[in-house]
């Protein structure tokens, strides 16, 4: 129960910081993609604030033997780049400066945002689902 | 357009950094929306996927009640292309392994080779869908 507690928490902590740096606004982050027009380069203080406390974080608690919670830390171990990785982010990016959304912000947003917001959760879990299985 | 809003965008970027850190530190997971969505469909850890998602879903519209300047969604294209940009960031995310915050903040905080390569491609390729949505085809706006 309480890796549920724990778990409900911080996915609200995560949603709440997409929250106050607005980047459940597809505004906000097509703003920032547009580097020739009116920039807004606040996606990247929300990247870099992310990353460095993520860096920082990370060195503290990896070095620890096992997580609070759970048996082992659950760590992605490949190291080779290949076509699937590059064409699959190449993908996303295509996407993402479409619609100005990515999988995070959208489901943070799918209770205010409407039918856009909505159609693009669904359209994207359901295709997750799919891909999934080949 | 939207202002430059430094401040709050590193706060809110500090709680994305907290929240990916002290799940590590309690459940041993990243913090990679696509993965943690993605695995409600094979993993045989659902739980904790759904609780995480049930916080990121219904908590910033609960704190958007009392800050409802916050909850701004403005989308810029139409019905039927936001729909497609959600089926291609499925199939991207899924693909290529993450998303802005499983290689953008966790991959790239653990020095991960894969990730920074994602995280150039995914940049570069909304920079310039962007471009060519706004400037291109749209004209200048």
């Amino acid at each position: 129960m309480i890796r549920l507690l724990a778990s409900f928490a911080l996915g609200s902590l995560f949603g709440v910081g997409l929250l106050v740096s607005q980047m459940t606004n597809p505004a906000k982050v097509l703003a920032f993609l547009d580097v020739t027009g009116d920039w807004d380069p606040s996606l990247a203080f929300v990247m870099g604030g992310a990353l460095v406390v993520t860096l920082l974080g990370y060195k503290l608690v990896l070095g620890r033997s096992k997580p609070v919670l759970a048996g082992k830390f659950r760590l992605p171990q490949r190291t080779d780049i290949d076509a699937r990785l590059v064409g699959g982010a190449s993908l996303f990016g295509v996407g993402w400066g479409l619609a100005g959304l990515c999988p995070g912000p959208a489901l943070a947003s799918l209770l205010f945002g409407g039918v856009s917001a909505a159609a693009f959760t669904t359209a994207m879990i359901v295709t997750m689902f799919i891909t999934r299985r080949f | 357009m939207t202002d430059f809003t430094p401040i709050s965008a590193t706060i809110g970027g500090g709680m994305i950094g907290l929240a990916a850190v002290l799940l590590m530190a309690t459940l041993g997971r990243i913090a990679g929306i696509s993965g943690i969505v993605g695995g409600l469909a094979d993993s045989d850890d659902r739980d904790w996927r759904l609780a995480f998602l049930v916080g990121l879903v219904a908590t910033p519209a609960l704190v958007g009640l009392s800050q409802p300047e916050l909850m701004r969604s403005e989308f810029s294209v139409s019905l039927p292309l936001v729909v497609l940009a959600g089926v291609v960031v499925g199939l991207g995310t899924t693909l290529g392994s993450g998303c802005t915050s499983g290689h953008g903040v966790c991959g790239n905080a653990r020095l991960s080779i894969r990730s920074l390569i994602a995280t150039l491609a995914f940049m570069a390729t909304g920079v310039a869908t962007t471009f060519l949505v706004r400037h291109v085809i749209g004209g200048a706006s």
